[in-house]
């Protein structure tokens, strides 16, 4: 059907294809929407159908839940503070590699993608061992009184791993296009580097780092892997909502499962929607200069 | 700037550059994005090897070669060799759709397969426990014809195609765009096939950000734990992959076997980022300019 289309002659604007020279359109496509809706849209729609099953009444009672609320809770607290420090961390560590030059820099520049990469699980046990009380990190950490694994503060170091390279990711390309020409402009006119930093530096970079921020958090909030072995999983304490999807469904309680996940699904959407809006915020204002 | 440094001397005695900050201001930061990288990303690493090896080397094969730790990474790369070449076809079909041609809902299309990105791992497996798993939507039918989809490799294939679903189209669908249709046209017009034209013109033009995209896919497929783990059911040689062994291991305070797993999981992901370093120095204007 769109093939037939894409071959009528100066087709009227409102038809769904333009004409193209270049073949395969129909079957690019058509094999691209199968197969998306089969291992993406089909699935996602079960989930929105299970839970639409359950009515509001249900609904409401799972969602309001002690429990549930405690880990809706504890997920989105611990990611808001860990994706709060990323953004400070991810700008310094973005500054450094693209405005100065030291030994090592492309090292720590390529390991940066070192959370994209490792296994979670891997990173989980990895840094459980360091921060239990026997560990490298938890045994500096103990003597001050500060118990750091099975802990919320576990899950706070495992989120700040999980999401370390997005605020970098994010600040560095724009940072690397950003001409110096407009700060020695400012210097010029009399400005300090502290003024020019905060007038002239940091507008144009608030909106990658945001976006990095809402991208670690999105990444944070539905983090299983790393966080589970270090969390210690204390109901109402340290028990993160992907985890208790998961205890839900092993009691084969899957309205509970359904419900929470949904609410997850919404917080994630509405997060996505977030993002685009700052990165058209970004492209507007690069744009304008 | 080299213009005020021809100011006669006299004039300023400490020059500094207006556009940067003082050395003790840089060394600061210097040391605190030092100070924070090694110790959130290469003490982590480190301690891997260094409980993988604690034993001694001996303990370390014992751990990799143990028959179920074999089992899981047989399956880990059974998964990864499904996974990785059915998201590659559909990256190069999609890509070549979306780049190749205007057409309505185009943009939609894109936010589309960028979704899975942005669904947690666990709500990522438990939509195929809802479709296909004993009380799901296709379950009764699937029980009857005797075909297991959870708690077996079909299920930790799905949701590892899920999970890894954007990877290779979101690299190939940038580059694409930016290299238009020209070369396709010009092809065409000198009598070349569609097909020939996408194999000697197309695919090479975008290899880089294609190899690049594959090895980011398949990282991911091979290291996935929490969409997989909620499929798996984690039969012992049968349905656990290398992160699901680890779990096991670790949590029965196997502590070598399971570092020794981890640590074949992080060699891989040490692999992973040179490969990765060294196609973003060599090819960068060859691989997506969007990155993000």
């Amino acid at each position: 059907m769109a093939v037939a289309w894409g071959y009528v002659p100066n087709a009227p604007s409102h038809v769904f294809k333009k004409p193209s020279v270049i073949p395969g359109f129909g079957l690019a496509l058509g094999f691209s929407l199968t197969y998306l809706s089969i291992i993406v849209l089909i699935p996602l729609a079960a989930l929105v159908l299970k839970t639409s099953a359950l009515g509001w009444e249900e609904f409401w009672r799972i969602a309001t839940d002690p429990r549930t609320v405690a880990a809706l809770r504890v997920s989105f607290g611990i990611s808001l503070a860990a994706a709060a420090v990323n953004a400070a961390f991810g700008f310094i560590v973005a500054w450094v590699l693209v405005r100065y030059e030291f030994p090592g820099r492309r090292v720590l520049d390529a390991i940066v993608d070192l959370p994209f990469a490792l296994p979670t699980a891997v990173a989980g046990i990895a840094l459980t061992a360091l921060y239990a009380k026997n560990g490298w990190i938890g045994q500096l950490a103990e003597p001050l009184g500060l118990k750091i694994a099975y802990t919320p503060k576990g899950i706070f170091i495992a989120l700040v791993f999980i999401g370390l390279p997005f605020v970098v990711r994010t600040v560095q390309p724009v940072l690397e296009d950003m001409s110096v020409e407009a700060e020695e402009a400012a210097a010029t006119l009399g400005a300090s580097r502290r003024q020019t930093f905060f007038r002239v530096v940091l507008p144009v970079l608030l909106p990658a780092t945001l976006t990095g921020f809402a991208l670690a958090l999105a990444r944070a909030v539905g983090e299983y892997g790393s966080v589970i072995f270090i969390a210690g999983n204390i109901p109402f304490v340290s028990e993160i909502a992907p985890l208790l999807i998961i205890i839900r469904l092993t009691e084969f309680n899957y309205a509970a499962a359904t419900a929470i996940a949904t609410i997850m699904l919404a917080i994630s959407f509405v997060l996505l929607l977030f993002i685009n809006l700052l990165q058209a915020w970004s492209r507007k204002r690069l744009a304008h200069g | 700037m080299a213009d005020i440094a021809h100011v006669p001397a006299p004039a300023v005695r400490h020059f500094r550059s207006a556009s940067t900050e003082s050395p003790a201001v840089r060394g600061m930061l210097i040391t605190i994005a030092v100070a924070f990288l090694l110790s959130f990303l290469v003490l982590p690493l480190a301690i891997v090897f260094f409980e993988a090896f604690r034993e001694g080397f001996g303990a370390f094969i014992e751990g990799i070669t143990e028959k179920d730790a074999l089992a899981a990474i047989k399956l880990t790369i059974i998964v990864a060799a499904i996974s990785v070449p059915a998201n590659l076809i559909f990256g190069l079909a999609a890509s070549w759709a979306i780049a190749k041609f205007e057409f309505r809902g185009k943009s939609l299309l894109i936010t589309l397969i960028d979704l899975p990105f942005s669904v947690s791992p666990v709500t990522s497996g438990l939509i195929y426990v809802l479709l296909f798993g004993a009380q799901g939507f296709f379950g009764p039918f699937l029980q009857a014809h005797d075909i297991q989809i959870i708690f077996a490799v079909p299920g930790i294939v799905l949701a590892t195609i899920f999970v890894t679903f954007p990877f290779i189209a979101r690299e190939l669908i940038p580059i694409m765009q930016e290299q238009g249709t020209q070369d396709e046209e010009a092809a065409l017009s000198l009598g070349a096939t569609g097909w020939q034209t996408f194999r000697r013109i197309t695919l090479p033009n975008v290899k880089w950000a294609l190899l690049y995209g594959v090895l980011l896919c398949n990282a991911r497929a091979m290291g996935e734990f929490g969409a997989v783990s909620v499929v798996s059911g984690k039969i012992r040689g049968k349905t656990n992959t290398m992160p699901l062994q680890v779990e096991i291991l670790y949590n029965e305070y196997m502590q070598t076997a399971a570092f020794a797993l981890a640590a074949l999981l992080a060699l891989l992901a040490l692999v992973t980022l040179l490969i990765k370093s060294v196609l973003e120095w060599r090819y960068a204007d060859e691989i997506a300019a969007a990155r993000r």
